[in-house]
């Protein structure tokens, strides 16, 4: 999401790259040009004010307009205040109390229901055992959602009956989990307005019975102006320490995260990237900082990888691949281990200089090119896949009519293989494809 | 002035284009007309948006000959569900036999939010079991408005991030189903729009309605501080009426949406 921004943002700057002088002309255009930039991107007014205050201060500042490589200055300003906004450290929860509560508050229809089942799916996953605990009363079947997360991902879900009040949840909830040995009750609340101050009252109390150890605010990151307002008056009535920014697969430019920072300087803790249960990534702004320099953000996708792919079956991959022994059997669990790993658009997006193929490859998967592609070699017989140059024409038809495709996409596949294979042999001698190009010109290398 | 009012329109998530459009056009009315007090610049402002809302026709919803299928259309958390409730609610004061059509099968205990609804309101609720084909179900909707001579169904869809293609690929396919079964239908195509959101509710706008053709807008949670400054260039970008405001949780919360009193508002603070 923050990919057009910084795109933006390198977009205005590269224009003062290489000037041998910039007036302070020159300047007032750029600035007013990364207003606009921001202000797009639903960067709160006021912190835009102040951001463009403080790049042209420093810049004048420290005599940038006189001095050398200005233009190159400037951009190093730009991206300096950028990341000082998004802060430096990645947030880890403290959940040391057993059982720990973990409390989720938002407006309604922020996502807060998905993200407490997401976190407790996380939490189990990094050995804690969780407990999920309704107390959204409010929204019809909010209680049944949660149920059914619970029920789909192996989490226990606390519930009372219609008619309980939050509160009585809330402590009936936090006795269960202590009851049974729980780590970390995650509690789910309903979504609320800031300015309704019956509800933050409530909010309010529960705190007061439950003394969560994290109280994460959700916020949808489409949020407009609206974001400083909501984020400030739910910190100010609660010990908020922490944000989850939810929907962020879609393609908002994500402002509200750099106005909420600004504006409470509470950290982003997580990301939501998707409806399944397993899509919330830990939230890494070092590594943000760098894809903004157009470094990619190589760092997640290589956890990504790790948390998803079979170990035992990438290196016999591997193996195959070093002996040039790779097959179109291998190919396809493969392509069935990337599947795994979610939206091959978004994994793209983190590997350096790959952003552009992040799209095509999304298309792929999405026009349903990939469920193709693994039709085919799904209707191709054992020796077929191990042996591909023996699939003559009158296979190829067969293989066409099983896997509902048509010979001439039969034809694309086996040639793309071949090229694969060819492109194989030449990594397995050693000869890197370059990918870095992007960041050599950033630099102005 | 011209600052002042140029942040509260941004502020209010108009948009920094759509801002400056604005505010250039007030500007080249009142020259032409002469003023400079600030109930001038506010007047001249006012106008402007009046007419960008305006533009696209009258703001009044006109259910049409039974029988109506109003489909409901949306990113997700805009309040879709508790829009329809709502909507049915109004159109059964009116004296309409109406059905909701459970399409958003996807996401977990929608069909039930759906269900307590109906039961709530007494209006029938058409279903399947979760995860069945949307189109499937929108399908027996249609058809049971027809047997049973109904006045209007409202179809429910899962909420879907526009950049997802092959979610948009399967709304259209909702839409082609309904089409098929009745053609000249649905009558509506309804996006709903959560007033909180920035400048994405534009890109939303635009995409939902090159995929469905979106016929009008209702602007939800303007019960908080959030103006929805974005449905402005949206309405005027699509040529549809903002249809509905969403003022609250309770039933009757939906009113419809009054140009006048919404642009007031938006500069009222």
């Amino acid at each position: 999401m923050f990919e057009s921004l910084s795109t933006r943002l390198q977009g205005i700057t590269e224009r003062l790259r290489g000037k041998a002088k910039v007036t302070e002309a020159d300047l007032d255009v750029a600035l007013r040009d990364i207003r606009l930039a921001l202000l797009e991107a639903d960067v709160n007014f006021k912190v835009v004010k102040e951001f463009v205050a403080r790049v042209r201060e420093r810049a004048i500042g420290i005599g940038i307009l006189t001095g050398l490589n200005p233009g190159q200055q400037i951009i190093k300003i730009v991206h300096e205040e950028l990341v000082a906004m998004l802060g430096s450290e990645r947030y880890h929860l403290r959940l040391d109390a057993r059982p720990a509560v973990l409390m989720v508050v938002g407006l309604q229809g922020s996502g807060k229901t998905t993200t407490a089942a997401k976190l407790a799916v996380r939490l189990r996953r990094e050995g804690k055992r969780p407990l999920l605990v309704a107390a959204d009363v409010y929204r019809p079947a909010a209680v049944d959602q949660l149920v059914h997360l619970g029920d789909q991902n192996g989490v226990e879900v606390h519930t009372r009956p219609v008619g309980t009040p939050a509160l009585e949840i809330a402590r009936s909830g936090y006795e269960a989990a202590r009851g049974r040995g729980v780590d970390v009750m995650i509690l789910d609340t309903a979504g609320r307005l800031h300015v309704d101050e019956a509800m933050m009252d409530e909010l309010v109390r529960i705190v007061g019975i439950v003394t969560p150890s994290e109280t994460l605010l959700v916020v949808d990151a489409m949020t407009g102006q609206e974001a400083v307002r909501v984020a400030s008056a739910f910190h100010a009535r609660l010990p908020v320490t922490g944000l989850v920014l939810t929907k962020m697969d879609g393609d908002a430019r994500g402002g509200a995260a750099l106005s909420i920072r600004a504006a409470t300087g509470l950290p982003i803790a997580f990301l939501g990237t998707g409806e399944r249960t397993d899509a919330l990534d830990a939230f890494h702004p070092d590594r943000l900082a760098q894809r903004i320099l157009g470094m990619g953000d190589i760092l997640s996708f290589v956890e990504r990888v790790q948390d998803n792919v079979d170990q035992a079956e990438a290196e016999k991959a591997t193996r195959r691949l070093l002996e040039n022994r790779f097959t179109l059997e291998d190919f396809r669990s493969q392509l069935t281990q990337i599947k795994k790993m979610g939206p091959i658009g978004q994994l793209l997006q983190m590997v350096p200089g790959a952003g552009d193929m992040a799209g095509a490859a999304q298309e792929a998967v999405d026009s349903g090119q990939m469920r193709r592609i693994e039709a085919i070699i799904d209707s191709m017989t054992p020796d077929e896949r191990r042996r591909p140059d023996i699939i003559k024409a009158s296979r190829r038809r067969r293989i066409a009519l099983g896997s509902g495709t048509s010979t001439a996409e039969v034809n694309r596949l086996l040639k793309q293989f071949v090229e694969m294979q060819r492109l194989m042999k030449s990594l397995s001698g050693g000869k890197l494809p370059r990918l870095g190009g992007g960041l050599g010109a950033l630099l102005g290398r | 002035m011209w600052d002042q009012v140029t942040e509260a329109l941004i502020g209010a998530d108009v948009g920094a284009t759509t801002t400056l459009e604005l505010v250039d056009a007030a500007r080249g009315r009142l020259r032409a007309a002469g003023g400079t007090s600030s109930a001038d610049v506010r007047g001249a402002l006012t106008t402007e948006i009046r007419d960008r809302l305006m533009r696209a026709g009258s703001a009044s919803f006109e259910l049409g000959p039974a029988p109506s299928v109003i489909l409901f259309v949306g990113v997700n958390g805009t309040g879709k569900t508790t829009t329809i409730a709502k909507l049915a609610f109004r159109l059964r004061a009116d004296g309409r036999t109406l059905a909701l059509a459970a399409a958003d099968t996807f996401r977990a205990a929608a069909v039930e939010q759906l269900r307590i609804w109906g039961d709530e309101l007494g209006v029938a609720v058409i279903a399947q079991r979760p995860g069945a084909d949307p189109g499937a179900v929108a399908f027996d909707a249609v058809a049971a408005a027809e047997s049973r001579g109904l006045d209007a169904v409202l179809v429910d869809t899962a909420g879907r991030l526009q950049n997802k293609q092959q979610l948009m690929d399967e709304l259209a396919k909702i839409r082609r189903v309904i089409a098929k079964r009745l053609p000249d239908q649905p009558r509506h195509v309804l996006l709903v729009l959560d007033a909180t959101t920035g400048q994405n509710g534009l890109v939303q706008a635009e995409a939902f309605s090159r995929e469905v053709g979106v016929t009008g807008i209702v602007l939800t949670k303007l019960d908080g501080t959030a103006k929805g400054g974005v449905a402005i260039a949206a309405a005027d970008r699509l040529g549809v009426p903002v249809l509905f405001a969403g003022v609250g949780e309770e039933i009757d919360a939906l009113a419809p949406f009054d140009p006048d009193a919404y642009v007031e508002w938006l500069f009222a603070g």
